[in-house]
């Protein structure tokens, strides 16, 4: 079977997956809902493994390959050429890969963790509907296929995020992530156009042909402008500063949701973006070091909150815009490579913390607040181990992955030179802050005097709530469809939930081991015939650097560990202490830099009151009044008019009559004559 | 004569009872003046026979005779009607089919 | 000799007209008719029309007005005034009139046929003759025949659904006091002014006005 076959069969089966149990939602049994979604993945991942190896049957020149299902609209040479075609070279098989993989393992989670849930099949039809959005835009061969998967990928978005619709702060949040999201797709749109005003066609491969050829030579605004309209939507999508503020909302649904779209998936569609569009990126070099830019100020800005925040779902949700502002950083510095691997690591361990979350969760029979958690060390060992792990390898400990992916990004970051040392050292304050963050959160929950829940799980007696409420607002909400079951469920007692976490535990370990440096480039040279027309491919830091950024790394991120122990751990009241000194960036920290007030205060304001002002007076006014009102009341008075002709006496008509034949006879006399 | 003149008087035996038709209010005079009318079309008709030399315009009077019989029929039977339920017989007051 | 009967005949075919229009009870305008009627019957005559106007004496005085006589005795002669009310139709009806004489005399006299001028074509003997209409009837005009046929059948049977007595239908003197000429339809049956907005259903309310309390906004 040939590569690009393999590739539309990834397509196919989450698709089938996803009918089948949208349209069969009423008729299927939970267990038949979870094994379709979950087997639909499975089989799409097979099929990924298989373009692989078909893939890398080809040399290496030849490792682009295009294939087109449907011409939608072709017109001439120069022109819109809208094909359903899809692009099979080593990055869109990279993603896929990571994309289904992870998937599937976190489908296999929520077959157990959505058990209770009256919404089961409809979950995963959104969910095998997600993945094949994202599968539509990680293998699209041209920029119409990408802005539908984009498109689509924000949809499914939305379905997921307000999953329990009947919770009014589930669907706030759904709707607001959904708008950002159209921003970004905006902005997506707006510079595709601009580009193919230049480069002639809506293909990939063209469209790099066109621009390496010089079709932009005397069009460097145009390049600029859509380059930074593509990060208008990267932005958007991906959670960066200023189009961030979705995210943490986001975690309004249900957790195995969080952990595939907003960590492992969807947010990192704008780092492939922008490493599937480096041709346009290099020669735009404004736009490239603005994403660079834009990447650090989240890290170290999301970093900050993730400090403070009490829910933790939040705190693993600023930590996913950290990690990407760390993959934005590299793909706009041009360390493609480095950003990727950061991409497949990360994807591995914030899945695992989140579904980690989602069984701390489960224990405390679904409260999520920090500050009700502690002590769940002795109940739930496998949770807190996968914690543990997921951890160090965010913090980027060694040996696991995180480390290996993190200290890469820095030192190309630092190998560019120039400002971009800037850059690098702030990367090393993020990873500080990482650090701190992580181990807060694994420390608060786990250690300490155990919790009224955790004494009762020791016991062997999970937690069971007697009125449901919305653990963020606390309204009383019932079980039925709409709102989460009645059922809650821990890893230490789901076998699927395990398997699935183990899994993920194993790749945040050992994934690292594919990219050693001084040791093996196994990503690198996978990656190498997609991005070998970059400028930045040949680049590499030196030794020296590398070494250095290896010690520095371990060194600030056991510190890190270290400070958050002696903070929450060794010395229990220093908390309340650190606060108190550090009393105004804490304020700032914990309302989230007042980026939502700003937004409120600049855009929704704004748009609320020429809404208003467009239906008070306008509407009213002009609409109702003049136009609506104005024609009916011509209609009305001509038909009065007219009206006074009915009136129903006979003699009335027969004159009329009479009168309408003398007026004929009369023409046909003029007219005669 | 020449046919000029009957024409003449046929147009003004047909503007006599288009005229009684405005100004009369019983139902039974204005179908007495619809006949005017039609037999002025009648004189008309068979003059234009005479002017022409064949008979289609007698025809065509004929038949005219035969509408105008069951016209009358049909009409009288409905004056007779609304006599029967004591309605006025005056079309100035049945004017129920107003707008 | 054929001009004084013309003039004869015409004088009385006018004022037989005239008669059916001025005079007061129907019964002398059904007789006014009638000598309508017989005048014309001469004017056919004079028009080589014998059997017209035979049919025009026989059928149409003989037996359409003797109809009519039947009816104008059963429903009486009534005491209504010419046009009480409605002078301007008065008006308009004399206008509108005259107007149309006016424009008929002009089309007749002032035509270019010269064949109004003549005294018409010469005819073959037989013209206007029962033979010849029954001959033009039986092969020309065919289908006319039978369709006339057919109106007449139609027409008597009309005559007799529309005159016959049901049981119901007429009111007594009680019911004929209470009974509006113009009766008043329910509301919502259609009307044509309901249909218009000049009634509505006092429930509603006015159309243009929207309620100030709906919430808006986020």
């Amino acid at each position: 079977m040939s590569t690009t076959t393999w590739a539309w069969l990834v397509l196919l089966f989450p698709l089938l997956g996803a009918t089948v149990n949208g349209l069969g939602y009423k008729k299927l049994s939970r267990g038949g809902a979870g094994a379709i979604g979950t087997a639909a993945i499975g089989l799409a991942f097979v099929c990924a493994v298989g373009a692989l190896i078909s893939l890398q049957g080809h040399d290496a020149e030849h490792r682009a390959l295009v294939s087109s299902l449907w011409d939608y609209a072709v017109t001439g040479d120069s022109g819109v050429d809208a094909k359903l075609s899809i692009l099979v070279d080593p990055l869109s098989v990279y993603m896929i890969l990571v994309v289904t993989g992870v998937s599937t393992l976190i489908h296999l989670y929520s077959v157990s963790y959505m058990r209770g849930d009256h919404g089961y099949s409809r979950y995963f039809a959104y969910l095998n509907f997600f993945v094949f959005s994202m599968l539509v835009l990680v293998l699209g061969g041209n920029f119409l296929v990408l802005i539908v998967g984009w498109a689509f990928v924000g949809a499914a978005s939305y379905l997921l995020i307000s999953f329990w619709y009947r919770r009014g702060t589930a669907t706030r949040a759904g709707i607001k992530a959904f708008v950002i999201n159209v921003v970004g797709d905006v902005g997506l749109v707006l510079g595709t156009f601009f580009i193919l005003r230049h480069s002639g066609t809506l293909d990939f491969l063209g469209t790099f042909r066109a621009v390496e050829g010089g079709a932009f030579a005397g069009h460097q605004g145009s390049l600029t402008a859509g380059c930074l309209l593509l990060l208008v939507g990267a932005f958007a999508k991906s959670a960066q500063i200023p189009l961030h503020t979705w995210l943490p909302d986001a975690m309004e649904g249900p957790t195995p949701v969080s952990s595939l779209i907003h960590a492992a998936t969807m947010v990192t569609a704008g780092v492939y973006l922008i490493a599937r569009m480096h041709p346009l990126f290099e020669q735009a070099p404004a736009a490239a070091d603005t994403a660079a830019i834009v990447g650090c100020v989240t890290l170290l800005v999301a970093g900050t909150i993730a400090l403070t925040m009490t829910d933790i779902k939040r705190v693993i949700a600023y930590s996913t815009m950290s990690q990407i502002g760390y993959m934005i950083m590299a793909v706009g510095a041009g360390g493609y490579v480095a950003g990727l691997f950061h991409l497949m690591t990360h994807a591995f361990f914030k899945a695992l913390l989140f579904m980690a979350a989602g069984s701390i969760i489960g224990a405390m029979a679904g409260g999520q607040s920090l500050e009700k958690m502690s002590g769940f060390r002795r109940a739930m060992p496998f949770t807190f181990g996968c914690f543990v792990v997921g951890g160090l390898a965010l913090s980027g400990v060694p040996p696991f992955s995180g480390f290996f992916s993190k200290d890469e990004i820095l030192a190309f970051v630092g190998s560019r030179g120039g400002w971009f040392d800037a850059l690098y050292v702030l990367g090393y304050v993020g990873a500080f802050l990482t650090a701190v963050y992580t181990f807060r959160m694994i420390f608060r929950a786990f250690l300490g005097e155990p919790c009224a829940e955790a004494k009762e799980l020791e016991h062997g007696h999970l937690a069971h709530a007697e009125v449901h409420t919305n653990p963020a607002n606390g309204e009383v909400e019932d079980t039925d469809v709409g709102f989460p079951g009645p059922e809650h469920t821990i890893a230490e007692r789901a076998l699927p939930m395990k398997v699935a976490m183990s899994l993920l535990a194993f790749g945040a370990t050992f994934a690292g081991l594919l990219q050693i440096p001084f040791v093996d480039h196994v990503v690198t040279n996978f990656l190498e015939p997609t991005f070998a027309d970059s400028k930045w491919i040949e680049q590499e830091p030196s030794n020296g650097l590398v070494t250095f950024g290896l010690i520095i790394g371990t060194v600030i991120a056991l510190s890190g560990i270290a400070l958050a122990h002696r903070i929450w751990v060794a010395k229990p009241g220093s908390a309340a202490a650190w606060q108190a000194r550090f009393k105004p960036a804490y304020t700032l920290f914990v309302n989230k830099w007042y980026f939502d007030e700003l937004i409120d205060l600049v855009v929704v304001r704004p748009f609320a009151a020429f809404g208003n002002f467009s239906r008070r007076t306008f509407e009213r006014v002009v609409v109702e009044g003049t136009l609506i009102g104005g024609t009916t009341s011509v209609v009305r008075a001509g038909s009065s008019a007219v009206r006074a002709i009915q009136t129903g006496f006979l003699r009335y008509y027969a004159a009329l009559l009479l009168l309408g034949g003398a007026a004929v006879v009369l023409y046909f006399l003029i007219a005669a004559s | 004569m020449s046919i000029a003149w009957y024409l003449v008087v046929s147009a003004l035996i047909f503007c006599i009872g288009a005229g009684g038709v405005l100004v009369r209010r019983n139902p039974l005079v204005i179908l007495l003046c619809l006949e005017l009318m039609l037999n002025a079309t009648n004189l008309a008709l068979i003059a234009f026979a005479r002017m022409h030399g064949n008979s289609d315009g007698q025809i065509f009077a004929l038949i005219i005779m035969v509408v105008a019989a069951c016209e009358v029929t049909v009409g009288l039977g409905l004056i007779v009607a609304i006599f029967r339920r004591r309605l006025p017989i005056d079309v100035d007051e049945l004017r129920e089919l107003q707008g | 000799m054929s001009a004084v009967v013309f003039f004869i005949a015409a004088i009385g075919a006018i004022a037989g007209a005239i008669g059916v229009v001025a005079l007061r009870n129907p019964f002398y305008s059904v007789l006014a008719l009638v000598g309508h009627l017989l005048s014309l019957a001469a004017l056919f005559l004079l028009l080589r029309a014998e059997f017209i106007a035979a049919a025009q004496v026989v059928v149409y005085a003989g037996a359409v007005m003797v109809l009519y006589l039947f009816v104008v005795s059963y429903i009486g002669g009534g005491a209504h005034q010419l046009t009480p009310g409605g002078s301007n139709l008065r008006l308009v009806a004399g206008g509108a009139v005259l107007a149309l004489f006016a424009e008929l005399a002009i089309a007749v006299l002032g035509s270019g046929l010269k064949a109004i001028d003549s005294d018409g074509a010469p005819y073959v003997s037989g013209f206007g003759s029962p033979a010849a209409i029954g001959e033009s009837l039986l092969t020309k005009f065919l289908f006319p025949f039978e369709v006339a046929s057919l109106l007449l059948l139609v027409a008597a049977v009309g005559a007799v659904v529309l005159a016959r007595r049901r049981k119901g239908t007429t009111l007594d003197d009680a019911e004929r006091d209470a009974a509006h000429y113009i009766t008043p339809r329910s509301l919502f049956s259609g009307t044509m002014a309901e249909a218009v907005g000049a009634i509505r259903d006092p429930a509603e309310p006015p159309v243009g006005v929207t309620d100030e309390n709906e919430r808006s906004g986020w």
